[in-house]
């Protein structure tokens, strides 16, 4: 087995130092290491969008980074930004419209749909449906989800005029 | 609500049943913060990775781990030989349905592996990658064997016998002849002949199946956290194949990933990591990967229909008949069977039509690919799709509307209790007026009219319209006459806390349907407290009722009146203690948001929390003799009938393109009667989420195994499955007619979307390309199948 590599990088605010083995990606360091088991794992091979995490501020597929990789980047998770605030409006929209049955698929959503309201001011369905293409979920069937999404985002919209 | 229940009137406090309320448990969801067995960690917990099968058919000649032992972190390699010693065999067969016939099936393959990915051995490690890594170095030495894969041929006479002792590969045989067939058929102005094929899927749950036993040799106990829908089951099952009593093992059911029916089933991986716990003596965990998920998790359909339909020039339906053939794998599955799906065709073809001439035989055969079993809505869109479309060819075939076609010949909504010609027996049901409504909210005519138009401009919309009927509610029938210990009832425990709060325990589950908020909003109606008060406990056979689960959309139904009898049975017990207390008549006290009050004037008398204390703490100042019970508990199970049969119909409106067959999905409805509805909301996202998956397999989704058995689509990059870019939104719309077997009237919302999307899309579909004269009646409907039909490739 190849050696293991030190990485320090920051985990929701938090500096985190770690031996970790090469070929350890980023959502099970988070989750076996960290126990941050927010994010999620449903087919470590970057199509489902479940282990979705921010890295230096963008989202990625934690089954598609290695750890090492993240060594000297800041990472956020599903637990960062609900402590932080930054999604509460969001979440809220999500439990009142029940846009989420088993909540796997959620956190991931939750970090997609982030990043779409911080670069577009009012998306329209289409718009929304497209870029959530890429987080896979079973339950809901997609609408409540857009809903959610589209709610919050018209709601912030208000409170900035 | 229905008028048998007094306790309704929305305008008075704590009445949630009927509301849209947000689900309590949302909030750690939302947050990550939830907790799935795949999350979980326990101290000295070993990981399992299992060595499976290559081939869809081998001898196992010998199994060689000298290398894998002595490789880090390696715990153990267990063989399915020397597994069988702590975990025997089964045999997935239930006596009603006569004829069904299987082998035993071990955890672990013993001599022979039957299906590709079938676990052959099991390597035990600190880790589940040093697990993963010590499984490469087993030697396995297979001698390939001849597959049986299509299951057209599985019983030819030349086709190898795939259990040599059951004398054939035909796992089960049913046929049914009712009222005088071949006489409609002969006499009919127009007949109708079609052969539908439907593909092999699954269930892909985000979650995968994720299971931890942990033994524990000082209590002699085994604690299974395990995602599944059926604990008192599993804890049935596990007891009896590991040797042990019921009461050594707790099955523990936190979180749960999805599950739509792929986690109700005994898998044999999963029995020998709670088997290799008993062995090794301490906590194993295993979580299957995405591979594993395709390879193991049960499939469901791969149905071939030769199907007919006989009709009267002005529409009247006067027969269907149908020759089904199903492939299920090497193995019935344990221990529902995988004879339900079938047996539920022949049960539901033709069951919203009021003609009565029936003939129908389908074969349930074995084959060395992975097993099928019960997935959600069970036969239904197999029975659905060959109904329906039927009925779109027959109507087409007279020159008949096929929203007309459907009037002419759905039960009359007068016309209740009655029977289908298969013998399924209706309590009540509403196809004319969801009928109605359907074509209303959609404006049919107006569709109509725009898809003529717009042909005339060389673009292909369709119309697809799909009635339905679903089984809900289940009685004993299903499973427990059959001889299966699978409980058809529910039950709840409801008790009032010293500081005024409510504990509910509830022997059905959570998978995300919302169990926990129609429990919490049944008893809190009940009771007449705020649904803040109530929490809710569920998924462990330590600490809830004897109970089913959630399955066969049955939670609400059967569990939701438990709730609603024992919240009622609490009500009681508080406002004897009351009474006493406050010496007055019981019948003229009432509790309204958590305290009890003159029965009219809603004048309070004193706060739960007060009768609680003098109850807990101050018995002494209570009459000589009188004992408050602040505890009750109810269960329900439905007698009269054996299913709540619900109704509903689907519209799907789309656009084919002819020249790539693509699909576009523009709009789809659904109305649906489940009878009382306790959470709007939660119905219609029921709903919603079914028809998703019911147009994954209309399209997309298919399992796809070459003729040696090898899966080859067994990555989520491969498999599709719907995205939210190609859903399109669906309205829901209800009608409401309770059932009288239970208080509430409740029926189940779990399977009905599933059971008429497909159909709905693909009598879209032909809609759409009827000016090419095509038609297609093959699922998944892939640019390819449209195309082909098309006569373009």
């Amino acid at each position: 087995m190849t050696a293991s590599v030190s990485i320090k990088l920051t985990v929701n605010g938090e500096t985190v130092t770690a031996d970790v083995p090469p070929r350890m990606h980023l959502a099970d360091f988070l989750r076996e290491r960290l126990s941050l088991t927010g994010t999620h794992i449903g087919c470590e091979h970057g199509v489902c969008g479940a282990c979705t995490v921010r890295l230096d501020g963008d989202i990625v597929r934690g089954c598609l980074v290695l750890a090492v990789q993240a060594n000297g980047a800041a990472v956020e998770t599903v637990e960062g930004v609900s402590d932080s605030g930054e999604i509460a409006d969001l979440q809220e929209a999500f439990r009142q419209r029940n846009a989420l049955q088993c909540g796997y698929c959620t956190p991931g959503m939750l970090l997609t749909a982030q990043e779409l309201l911080a670069r577009e001011e009012t998306p329209d369905r289409e718009t929304i449906r497209e870029h959530m293409s890429g987080n896979y979920c079973r339950c809901t069937g997609y609408q409540a989800i857009v809903d959610a999404v589209e709610t919050t985002a018209r709601a912030r919209a208000a409170a900035r005029t | 609500m229905n008028e048998h229940n007094p306790l309704t009137a929305l305008d008075r406090p704590n009445s949630y049943i009927g509301r849209a309320l947000p689900r309590p448990n949302l909030t750690r969801l939302l947050q990550g913060r939830g907790q799935y067995v795949s999350d979980m960690s326990l101290p000295r917990m070993a990981h399992v990775a299992f060595v499976r099968s290559p081939y869809a058919h081998a001898r196992i000649n010998g199994i060689d781990a000298t290398e894998a032992k002595a490789m880090p972190g390696v715990v153990a390699v267990v063989t399915g030989k020397e597994l069988a010693e702590v975990c025997t065999p089964w045999v997935g067969v239930l006596s009603h349905l006569k004829g069904l016939k299987s082998a035993p099936q071990h955890a672990i393959a013993v001599d022979r592996a039957c299906w590709q990915g079938e676990a052959v051995c099991a390597v035990i490690a600190e880790t589940r990658a040093a697990a993963e890594d010590a499984a490469e170095r087993v030697m396995v030495d297979y001698e390939e064997l001849e597959p049986v894969t299509d299951m057209m041929t599985a019983l030819d006479s030349e086709t190898p016998l795939i259990h040599p002792e059951l004398g054939d590969n035909l796992a089960f045989e049913r046929n049914l002849d009712v009222g005088e067939v071949d006489k409609a058929f002969a006499e009919a102005d127009a007949v109708v002949e079609a052969e539908f094929v439907f593909g092999r899927h699954t269930g892909v749950t985000l979650e995968p199946r994720a299971v931890i036993g942990d033994w524990n040799p000082g209590e002699e106990r085994l604690t299974v956290y395990q995602g599944t829908q059926a604990p008192h089951m599993m804890q049935n099952i596990i007891a009896k194949h590991l040797g042990l009593e019921e009461a050594q093992v707790r099955v523990v059911c936190k979180d749960v990933g999805g599950s739509f029916g792929i986690k109700v089933h005994v898998y044999p991986d999963e029995m020998a990591v709670v088997a290799l716990s008993k062995l090794l003596r301490r906590p194993v965990k295993y979580v299957a990967d995405r591979i594993e998920s395709f390879n193991t998790d049960i499939h469901a359909r791969d149905h071939r229909c030769k199907a007919k339909i006989a009709v009267k020039a002005d529409g009247l339906i006067t027969g269907f008949a149908i020759d089904d053939v199903t492939g299920i794998g090497p193995y019935s599955m344990y221990p529902r069977t995988s004879a339900i799906e079938a047996n539920q065709v022949v049960n539901l073809v033709g069951g919203q039509y009021t003609n009565q001439n029936y003939r129908a035989r389908t074969r349930v055969v074995f084959q060395n690919k992975n097993v099928t079993c019960q997935y959600r809505a069970v036969g239904h869109p197999i029975a659905c799709s060959i109904t329906e479309g039927l009925v779109d060819l027959a109507a087409r075939e007279i020159g008949m509307d096929p929203a007309a076609m459907r009037r002419r010949n759905l039960i009359p909504d007068d016309a209740y209790p009655c029977a289908a010609a298969s013998g399924l027996k209706f309590e009540s049901l509403s196809h004319h007026a969801s009928l109605d409504k359907l074509l209303s909210m959609m404006d049919y005519d107006g569709l109509r009219a725009e898809q003529a138009e717009l042909r005339k401009r060389g673009i292909y919309r369709g119309i697809g319209l799909a009635t339905f009927i679903e089984v809900t509610n289940p009685s004993a029938a299903f499973y427990g006459v059959g001889g299966a210990r699978i409980s058809s009832q529910d039950g709840v425990a409801i008790r009032l806390e010293a500081t005024g709060r409510i504990i509910v325990q509830t022997s059905i589950t959570e998978q995300g349907q919302g169990s926990e908020a129609i429990t919490a909003q049944v008893a809190a109606h009940a009771l007449g407290v705020p649904m803040e008060r109530v929490r809710v406990i569920l998924g462990d056979t330590d600490n809830t009722p004897y109970g089913g689960g959630t399955w066969a959309s049955r939670a609400a139904g059967i569990g939701g009146e438990a709730a609603w009898q024992a919240g009622k049975a609490l009500r009681t017990n508080i406002l004897a203690v009351a009474a006493s207390i406050l010496q007055a008549d019981a019948d003229a006290l009432d509790i309204v948001d958590a305290k009890v009050v003159d029965k009219g004037t809603d004048v309070e008398r004193m706060p739960l929390e007060e009768v609680a204390r003098i109850a807990y703490f101050r018995p002494d100042t209570l009459p000589p003799g009188f004992q408050p019970e602040l505890m009750a508990v109810r269960h329900f199970v439905p007698r009269e009938y054996p299913f709540a049969f619900t109704n509903g119909i689907q519209a799907s409106w789309l656009e084919v393109d002819p020249d790539t067959g693509f699909v576009t999905l523009l709009k789809h409805w659904c109305v649906e009667d489940c009878g009382t509805i306790i959470n709007p909301q939660l119905v219609d996202e029921q709903i919603r989420g079914g028809i998703v998956q019911g147009i994954g397999p209309a399209l997309y989704e298919h399992c796809l195994y070459d003729e040696r058995g090898q899966l080859t689509n067994a990555s989520m990059a491969d498999y599709l499955v719907p995205m939210a870019s190609e859903m399109p939104d669906i309205e829901v719309g209800h009608v409401v007619s309770p059932t009288m077997e239970s208080e509430l009237g409740a029926k189940g919302a779990g399977e009905a979307g599933t059971a008429g999307a497909p159909a709905a899309v693909v009598n879209a579909v032909n809609d759409a390309l009827a000016p090419f004269d095509v038609r297609i009646v093959e699922i998944p409907m892939t640019p390819e199948v449209i195309l082909r039909a098309l006569g373009k490739i």
